[in-house]
């Protein structure tokens, strides 16, 4: 299959989605990952440091917001380079989460595939900066 | 004290090697929501013409984490580990990651830079697979807060 079979097209909105994550997607992720930084899931230890409130692993973020891309892609390529720089961190509250906004758009094509843009915002607020997506065709 | 610019020339070892399971695979996909049928059914991962469950794209942070502890245990870095904040981060392939591969993985430090009194520290971790080919090199930032900040 050749880059032409991902039909990309800059400018073009690939996909958009929400996903909610909750206290208890913090400790999932905490135990998937080995990262159990006591800042993800104890709001005592998060005031002591003055965070705000208990934050999601930037590598979640990170994790959860290329998902879109993927899914999108459904084995027609696979992404070959990813990449993000973490700008704001996400407060998740222990009732109502924190839900995490995902635009991803072709910022590039070239004859192997290409490269998306996530923009990743929470509560309205962008959180991630320069994520960049290389999709590469199968 | 701050970081020590020496890191740069310093050489680590290879941690042992990291055998990718493919219920590791599926776990770690649920824990960042990827509900692709590659990551979860060998048979729809074969069907895409991968050899096994694919890893999601952040998945080799689990096989960092390890070479990234190599670093802040270096007595004489000046890593004070309470105060890394992560900055930024990149994964590059050469070939897609799946159930079965055994890497090992390597770590490098690539720079070190100080910025209104917080250091910043690069490093890339390569991971190999068994036959010694390059499958994917994760590029993690790490600011180091400094001490009145």
């Amino acid at each position: 299959m050749s880059a032409a079979a991902l039909q990309l097209e800059v400018g073009q909105v690939v996909a958009e989605r929400t996903y909610a994550i909750s206290r208890d997607s913090l400790v999932r992720y905490a135990g998937a990952s080995g990262d159990f930084n006591p800042i993800h899931y104890r709001d005592d230890v998060a005031a002591v440091v003055g965070l705000p409130g208990v934050l999601a692993h930037g590598m979640l973020t990170m994790g959860v917001a290329v998902q879109p891309v993927v899914d999108w892609l459904d084995a027609r390529g696979w992404v070959s380079d990813y990449q993000v720089r973490f700008t704001r961190p996400v407060v998740v509250d222990p009732e109502t989460g924190a839900e995490i906004t995902v635009v991803a758009t072709v910022a590039a094509v070239d004859e192997t595939g290409g490269r998306i843009d996530l923009t990743v915002r929470v509560g309205g607020q962008t959180v991630l900066g320069k994520a960049q997506v290389r999709v590469t065709a199968l | 004290m701050p970081v020590d610019p020496a890191l740069t020339e310093r050489a680590f070892a290879p941690v042992a090697p990291y055998l990718v399971g493919r219920e590791k695979v599926r776990e770690f996909a649920r824990a960042v929501l990827a509900t692709a049928a590659i990551h979860h059914d060998p048979e729809a991962a074969r069907a895409a013409g991968f050899a096994d469950v694919v890893a999601p794209p952040t998945f080799p942070i689990v096989v960092a984490e390890a070479t990234l502890q190599q670093l802040l245990a270096e007595p004489d870095a000046g890593i004070d580990f309470g105060r890394v904040v992560h900055g930024d981060q990149r994964f590059s392939y050469t070939r897609p990651l799946v159930a079965g591969d055994e890497l090992t993985a390597t770590l490098r430090v690539t720079s070190i830079k100080s910025l209104g009194g917080n250091s910043m520290i690069t490093s890339e971790t390569a991971m190999v697979d068994a036959a010694g080919a390059h499958v994917v090199t994760s590029i993690s930032t790490l600011v180091v807060r400094g001490e009145d900040s």
